[in-house]
């Protein structure tokens, strides 16, 4: 298929060529072993996206010696591959994926062994034995009501006993654990009311079928937890995808590292064995595992993004010191360890990002908070019911039975329904405009908003680099992307994106050479040419340089014999709607900010072209700065949402109230995000502000449709009008118009044309072109 | 009431096998990947 073509294999050689010894130790190590002398490996391929992808890979795996079986899972874009314990170089399975084009991410199956799977695996056992039991007990129900009696009635009543009791008893489970550990702490929740309501409601229906008057409430218990799941495995479906920030980032750290003994070899040591001083070989393409110093005598690029955000690759000398987790770009160097791995900026933001997580549970939601009023008053209400009762008739069977009326028509059914499928269809809204919701509460949290904090790079611009089209001509620009088509650094791919852009050919370079921290040299015929800083370009530039405007921004520069030296400057681009955005904001009372781990002059160019006042902008934050400026923030003007990208972002992601994240963010970004946007343009934050603000309100209709049932339901169950088939009505009524209320918001919010959909979807790929896809 | 006996058996049977099933292909992987088994179908078996 066509399609796959988007993989070139030129990005492939990019993986293979790097040297490989610390990710066979580790993925050595990420095997689990099976009880029949196989082992399983997991890994993560985000490039997989159709059909094809899924043949060639179990195709070419399974061609491997030793693989036994490959499978691809399409939908979380990994592959399971099981081999014999006794293959010989198990690294063999990465290297024929990488060989097929798709870049593999090693996954550690500890880490995924989470009790979550089985939460979900038993909620929805529950909901189809409750599905199937109360769909049978209604159809029995039905003729009961209808007028059958004698032995038919009978029959009819056991055998809905038959289904209802075992049904109720299993498909209950979640709630009785959950009152039960309610009560044992000594405290009110929602399930206690519902647990009670269905266990008394089965007691009297079991006494009233078998020696009593034949009036049972079968279906009405069983229907209850129906409902009642039915809104439980939806909330929990929206929670689950709120988790694993904190196990992302620990696997952006490297897990070892090459270490130099004194007799010069090399030994790959676990990061918890680094201890400071040792000294270590980072190879081109490795993390640095932990905080160290360069050795003498070497230099190299590196990627420090997870610090500060920034894409433009810093260039580093002996001395220099570098933090664990940035990337070695250039060359391998010798570095010595100045701390162990629990002291380094990895483990710091891994702790910073803990804390932000406990912060958010302890957010009650819109349910909870009205569970603590709802709960009381409803067993209050039943107690004196019975109590009523009793003084005026002292008849105890019509006690209970007035009593268990009231917890049955005070059941929460509807309210149990009224958050989830208000924030399962803002969802699904949502997901047609672009826009992923990794968290079910995240709709109330961005409804109270107050101010919006913005980050720069990636967030208001564009995440890649671009060269201003300005200050150097064609002929000069035909040798530049000669030599930058030689390099992988970011700069050199903006450098040959602008030539494709302007139609320009590269010329053919020979000699080429990549001096670290000072830009590329080759020769054109004998003609030498340079590419990088400005010392090194203009050392061999000829001709008077030519002085266009704004060239002091410029970061990179060319030069060569029979050229001038020519300065290409590097530019921010802005998001789409990026102004429009923030003026919305504006009319909507919302004060914006700018944060960001770049300079305070580049910080400030950007403020003064959007509308955010002065002092609002922040320069040189760290990722601990900014989780403080925001916690500030938040003190001084009501709750934050925060928009950011970047790995050094992570920690402010999860500690604002709310947050949302471009999809070509990093991964640790998007796991600790509330909100994905697809699109290029910023137009998705405003479009998730206002829909939230919606769901909230509508939320809160929900609630006012099953209170106001209530009312009406409970004088009359109270004086003991209410009859199994008035239940049943009742309650199945008041779920029915909750969902279809909530069916509304389709139409408060129509599906953009199909035109913007698929101009988004276009501007998407291009940003990144392999993956969308949002970690489980 | 002959009839019941015999119907309602046959109802009851006739869910509980559905039920059965569902609980069978849950348990045995065959939601978890659901975006990839609309693409196997496709695929020609080799």
């Amino acid at each position: 298929m066509s399609c796959c073509i988007g993989v070139t294999p030129d990005q492939a050689a990019d993986f293979i060529g790097s040297p490989d010894a610390l990710r066979r130790e580790e993925f050595r190590a990420s095997g689990v072993a099976l009880d029949d002398d196989s082992v399983r490996y997991v890994l993560a391929a985000p490039a997989i996206h159709c059909a094809a992808c899924i043949q060639t890979i179990e195709r070419g795996l399974k061609r491997v010696q030793g693989v036994r079986s490959a499978r691809v899972n399409f939908s979380t874009r990994r592959v399971m591959v099981e081999a014999d314990a006794a293959m010989a170089e198990p690294f063999q399975i990465v290297e024929t994926l990488e060989k097929l084009g798709y870049k593999a991410e090693l996954f550690d199956l500890s880490g995924e062994l989470t009790d979550g799977s089985a939460v979900t695996a038993s909620l929805i056992r529950a909901l189809v034995v409750a599905g199937f039991a109360s769909a049978n007990v209604m159809l029995l129900s039905v003729s009961v009501w209808s007028g059958a009696d004698g032995t038919t009635r009978t029959l009819f009543l056991y055998l809905s006993a038959l289904l209802a009791v075992p049904a109720t008893l299993y498909a209950g489970q979640p709630f009785y654990r959950s009152a039960w550990s309610a009560l044992r702490s000594g405290r009110l929740n929602m399930d206690v009311p519902i647990a009670l309501a269905v266990l008394l409601t089965l007691g009297l229906s079991v006494y009233e079928a078998t020696i009593g008057t034949g009036e049972s409430w079968f279906d009405a218990s069983v229907s209850l937890i129906f409902f009642l799941l039915i809104g439980r495995v939806l909330d929990h479906l929206m929670r689950e995808r709120a988790r694993g920030g904190v196990e992302q980032l620990t696997r952006l750290a490297a897990k070892g590292a090459m270490r130099i003994m004194p007799d010069g070899s090399t030994l790959y040591v676990p990061v918890d064995e680094i201890r400071p001083g040792m000294r270590l070989l980072v190879a081109v393409g490795e993390r640095f595992a932990v905080d160290c110093r360069l050795a003498d005598g070497t230099r190299t690029d590196v990627d420090r993004s997870m610090a500060t955000g920034e894409s433009l690759p810093v260039s580093v000398s002996a001395g220099a010191k570098v933090e664990a987790g940035a990337v070695n770009l250039t060359r391998s160097v010798e570095v010595e360890a100045t701390a162990d791995a629990g002291h380094s900026l990895v483990s710091e933001m891994v702790r910073l990002m803990e804390a932000a997580e406990q912060g958010k549970a302890s957010y009650v939601r819109l349910a909870d908070k009205l569970a603590t009023l709802y709960a009381p008053l409803v067993h209050i209400l039943a107690f004196s019911t019975f109590a009523g009762w009793m003084l005026v008739t002292q008849d105890w069977h019509a006690a209970i039975r007035a009593a268990v009326c009231v917890l049955i028509v005070t059941c929460p059914c509807a309210l149990g329904l009224a958050v989830p499928i208000a924030q399962v269809v803002g969802a699904s809204i949502l997901m047609r405009r672009g826009i992923l919701v990794r968290n079910g509460s995240a709709f109330e949290r961005m409804a109270e908003v107050r101010q919006a904090v913005f980050d720069k790079t990636g967030t208001l611009t564009l995440p890649h680099l671009k060269l201003g089209a300005g200050g150097i001509d064609d002929a000069a620009l035909a040798a530049a992307a000669g030599l930058a088509s030689n390099s992988r650094h970011p700069l050199s791919q903006a450098v040959t994106a602008l030539a494709a852009g302007r139609g320009v050919q590269p010329l053919s370079v020979t000699d080429v050479g990549e001096i670290a921290g000072a830009g590329i040299e080759g020769r054109i015929g004998d003609m030498a040419v340079r590419l990088g800083r400005r010392d090194f370009a203009a050392a061999v530039a000829t001709g008077a340089s030519a002085r266009a405007a704004g060239e002091d921004e410029a970061t990179l520069w060319f030069a060569g014999a029979g050229f001038a030296l020519q300065p290409l400057a590097v530019e921010a681009e802005l998001r789409p709607d990026a102004e429009a955005t923030l003026r919305e904001f504006q009319a909507g009372g919302i004060t914006s900010h700018l944060l960001s781990g770049d300079t305070a002059a580049s910080v400030e160019a950007l403020r003064a072209r959007l509308p955010i006042a002065a002092g609002h902008a922040f320069a040189s934050m760290s990722p601990a700065a900014k989780v403080e400026r925001i916690a500030a923030l938040g003190r001084e003007g009501g709750p934050v949402l925060f928009v950011g990208d970047g790995i050094n972002d992570a920690p402010a992601l999860g500690a604002a109230h709310v947050s949302m994240t471009p999809a070509a963010a990093s991964d640790v970004g998007r796991a600790n995000a509330d909100f994905v946007f697809l699109n290029a343009s910023l137009a998705g934050v405003i479009d998730a502000w206002k829909l939230s603000r919606a769901v909230v309100s509508f939320v809160k209709q929900n609630f006012a449709i099953a209170i106001a049932y209530n009312t009406i339901a409970i004088p009359l169950a109270m004086f003991g009008g209410v009859t199994p088939l008035i239940a049943a009505i009742a309650m199945s009524s008041s779920s029915i118009i909750v969902v279809g209320n909530t069916l509304r918001l389709r139409l408060r919010f129509p599906d953009p044309k199909a035109l913007d959909v698929a101009a988004g979807a276009a501007a998407a790929r291009q940003e990144r072109p392999t993956t969308l896809e949002v970690p489980a | 009431m002959t009839n019941l006996l015999i119907l309602i058996p046959i109802a009851l049977g006739l869910g509980a096998l559905g039920l059965c099933a569902f609980l069978w292909a849950y348990r045995s992987g065959q939601f978890e990947d659901l975006d990839g088994d609309a693409i196997r179908i496709l695929q020609d078996d080799e």
